[in-house]
């Protein structure tokens, strides 16, 4: 619809909305994460949750302990090759539509821990990211940013046509190899289909 | 509620309700017209979110079961073994002797304190009663089902 045509209507008491954007707007603004945590990253998370920060304002506040019942998963903290599983599994059993915020250095990457044996590098490797806060650990104010973008991109995803969501697509899978335990690494080691390491380019 | 309905709204929850009316008991009073209405509106109160629900899956976000997604929620883990294991069936004794102190305790609390103003009948019937429940309790002692073993 026009954008001057509906600020037109606008003004004179009538507002007209269209069938995407009232779902758009009821998801972004009821975003239940699913309680989890794993390292310190936890810890601002929780913080931003309670009263200081207070995540209610955005309609996340309701941290849920199945995840039947979340459609956002924080991955708060460093993901250790043995947690790895578990996460795509809670990942799995998750309803869709679902999305997951790398929280902190370690979740985007392995962080301080990236030499660690048995440190995952990202959780990206196994399930698709949608947004990364980077920080050691990143304060409750960067959680708050991450979840409006979040919300940005859930308010500008197209219920139909060629541009619409993973999950509004038939032929996209709802669920993901979890991983297993081998005897050096995870098998596989990662997850082709959804992660690509950047090719670097030398130059001279 | 029915002031946020519109006349043919109204009118035709009204025509439903008749209809139930007829087949109903009463055979054409509009005695449980109300009853009608209220059992339909509660019906479609109930359903109508599942079909919508069900209608929105279907035009527009296709269900995703997997073998993963539906298996039981154990905090990440696998599962171990089924849900539905027998328990000891020798813990049916404490579920006898528990009913019989619940249903005493139910009855005698009441009876305690009317018991000054009760009749001779009311009395002997209530001590028949709490020695069929104290036979209950004798024969589970006597069985040694008190003794912790």
């Amino acid at each position: 619809m026009d954008v001057g045509l509906r600020s037109e209507l606008q003004r004179h008491g009538i507002f007209v909305t269209t069938l995407e954007e009232l779902y758009n707007w009821g998801r972004s603004n009821s975003l239940w994460p699913l309680g989890f945590g794993l390292a310190c990253c936890a810890i601002e998370m929780i913080a931003a949750s309670m009263a200081r920060y207070d995540l209610a304002r955005f309609g996340a506040e309701v941290f849920r302990p199945s995840p039947r019942q979340a459609d956002l998963m924080i991955v708060a903290g460093t993901v250790t090759k043995k947690m790895a599983p578990q996460v795509v599994r809670l990942y799995n059993q998750m309803a869709e539509p679902k999305y997951v915020i790398a929280m902190g250095a370690c979740a985007i990457s392995g962080g301080p821990f990236k030499q660690g044996y048995n440190v995952l590098k990202g959780i990206d490797r196994y399930i698709p990211v949608d947004v990364h806060i980077p920080g050691c650990p990143p304060r409750p104010e960067a959680l708050i940013h991450a979840l409006m973008t979040l919300q940005q991109r859930i308010a500008a995803e197209s219920l139909v046509g060629p541009n619409r969501p993973r999950h509004l697509r038939r032929d996209q899978p709802g669920e993901f190899p979890v991983p297993e335990y081998g005897s050096h690494d995870l098998i596989p080691p990662k997850n082709e289909s959804i992660w690509r390491p950047p090719v670097i380019v030398r130059s001279g | 509620m029915l002031c946020l309905l519109d006349s043919d709204e109204v009118a035709r929850l009204a025509s439903v309700g008749l209809v139930l009316s007829h087949i109903g008991m009463d055979g054409g009073s509009t005695e449980y017209l109300t009853l009608g209405i209220f059992l339909v509106a509660a019906c479609l109160f109930a359903l109508m979110p599942l079909g919508l629900a069900r209608l929105w899956a279907w035009r527009f976000a296709p269900t995703k079961p997997g073998p993963v997604k539906n298996s039981i929620y154990e905090c990440g883990l696998e599962s171990q073994g089924d849900a539905w294991r027998p328990f000891k069936s020798a813990y049916y004794l404490y579920a006898i002797v528990f009913l019989v102190f619940d249903v005493e305790i139910v009855f005698l609390l009441p009876f305690a304190v009317a018991f000054g103003g009760l009749p001779l009948g009311a009395v002997l019937a209530m001590m028949l009663f709490v020695l069929l429940v104290v036979e209950g309790l004798l024969w589970a002692w006597a069985k040694g089902v008190l003794r912790w073993s």
